[in-house]
């Protein structure tokens, strides 16, 4: 089969961090280097190409998913979070990010993004994992540096603090509720 | 590394898809979770010039029992994730092994995208899906444009990485007949890691009647030969015994004959013989023993 015409490119929308982009892809190009190169979010880390180090793991549709092993094609309609959605727009970190900060959770930070992707998806599912389940959930992400103890500690930590965030919220919107009961509200 | 350029087409239907595959033949891969051939692509160990993504051929995505004339069946289609089918409760109660098995498979991100179907197709020696399928006495449903046929397991992996599909045919689903009462399962195996591709691993599947006796054992082995095999010998073994500890000592002790094992950095092939022995008795004995209730 010698090489004849390229291929057609492929129109695609994807929803990445929340912001549409039309775009128009080469079949052969994986959703890391979309990420990297065409939307210069460079946050999220290639490492091996073979999806065993998981340095690239993303949310797509909200499961962690690697983004060396999928063609940006697939994914017309998809919604992607990258690790440049987890920070506020003003530079305040997000609890998880805050955790892996406080235990010291990252060294050379190569691993990180990766980490904290699969970590999100976790807490998701599991408020407050033990660290049995955080060991599960992020045993296909590999670090070179840590030892893997203080990111497990960091993720757990994370769950805590989401917790106790996600209480003292539920208690603000119960009195704001209480209060507003009898006002016009849809 | 990066893939080589290749004409992705996106099939609206199941017809599309066999028409797409009809055409470009052996030059067309599927692709529908593409663990491992995305992989393969990106080291550029596959270069297909067509790639046909089924993930958006409605009705490839279900996951059912099915209650026929005959005796229960799961079916799984072929773009069903491995994810969810160790979460869903009806692969839970009808096919317990798949689950156990599946859980060695890679990190959940994998199994998240990933299907059962696929680990099948792509054959791969080592892996445990397609030893779990054989084990169960599965089938493979496959479909060209010239029709529908069904494969069993026993004959569907005729090498490494090799299959019996012919050029122009996909995999639809897999189909798990359900198990006489009295069955049980069991999966083990050694790797080098957790998650990674075992050195060695055995799953078994025990029926005892009503006596005690071993009415029907299928054991198969991964990493142990070429391609996904059944330990003849060491059920042979089983079959008719009173499933006690003499007896399975008897079938580990036969589980190796007749197996041509690969070396490798991970393992010589004698220790991949010792391996399938050691763990032919642990499966075994599991097996043995939730048969008989005994969790």
């Amino acid at each position: 089969m010698g090489e004849t015409t390229a291929p057609e490119k492929i129109r695609i929308g994807l929803t990445v961090n929340d912001v549409r982009h039309d775009l128009l892809v080469e079949p052969r190009t994986l959703l890391a280097d979309l990420l990297r190169g065409d939307l210069e979010l460079t946050g999220t880390h290639i490492g091996c190409e073979q999806g065993v180090c998981g340095a690239c793991t993303v949310l797509v549709d909200g499961t962690a998913t690697r983004s060396c092993l999928v063609f940006a094609a697939q994914l017309d309609g998809a919604a992607v979070r990258t690790v440049e959605s987890l920070a506020g727009a003003d530079g305040t970190l997000h609890p998880i990010q805050q955790a892996f900060h406080e235990n010291h959770g990252l060294q050379c930070g190569f691993c990180t993004p990766g980490m904290l992707m699969g970590a999100c998806e976790l807490l998701e599912r599991t408020a407050e994992p033990d660290p049995d389940e955080v060991r599960e959930a992020l045993g296909g992400n590999l670090c070179r540096c840590t030892g893997y103890q203080n990111i497990v500690r960091s993720v757990c930590a994370a769950g805590r603090t989401m917790t106790a965030d996600r209480n003292s919220t539920a208690t603000t919107t119960a009195t704001t509720t209480a209060t507003t009961t009898n006002g016009a509200q849809a | 590394m990066k893939p080589a350029a290749f004409a992705y087409l996106a099939p609206r239907d199941l017809d599309e898809a066999l028409d797409q595959l009809a055409e470009h033949g052996a030059d067309a891969r599927v692709l529908a979770g593409g663990q491992s051939l995305v992989r393969l692509m990106n080291a550029r160990l596959a270069s297909p010039a067509v790639v046909v993504d089924i993930n958006r051929v409605p009705g490839l995505d279900s996951l059912a029992v099915t209650n026929g004339s005959g005796p229960a069946t799961l079916r799984l289609g072929a773009t069903v994730r491995q994810r969810t089918s160790e979460l869903s409760p009806d692969v839970a109660a009808h096919a317990p092994l798949l689950v156990e098995a599946g859980a060695h498979v890679a990190h959940a991100p994998v199994r998240s995208r990933g299907t059962v179907v696929g680990s099948v197709a792509f054959a791969d020696p080592s892996a445990e899906l397609p030893t779990a399928l054989l084990a169960l006495d599965g089938r493979v449903v496959v479909r060209s444009r010239a029709g529908e046929r069904t494969i069993e397991a026993d004959d569907f992996f005729t090498g490494a990485f090799t299959n019996a599909l012919d050029a122009g045919e996909m995999v639809v689903a897999i189909e798990v007949p359900g198990s006489p009462p009295g069955t049980g399962s069991a999966f083990v195996e050694v790797a080098r890691r957790h998650g990674d591709l075992p050195v060695c691993g055995v799953a078994a599947v025990v029926t005892r009647s009503d006596d005690g006796r071993v009415s029907s054992a299928r054991i198969a082995l991964c990493g142990a030969d070429e391609r996904p095999v059944r330990a003849r010998a060491a059920e042979d073994a089983l079959t008719g015994s009173d499933g006690g500890a003499d007896a399975v000592a008897e079938a580990a002790a036969r589980a190796a004959d007749g197996l041509s094992p690969r070396g490798d950095c991970h393992g010589s092939p004698d220790f991949r013989r010792h391996l399938a022995r050691i763990l032919t008795g642990r499966a075994v004995s599991t097996a043995v023993h939730r048969a008989a209730g005994e969790a």
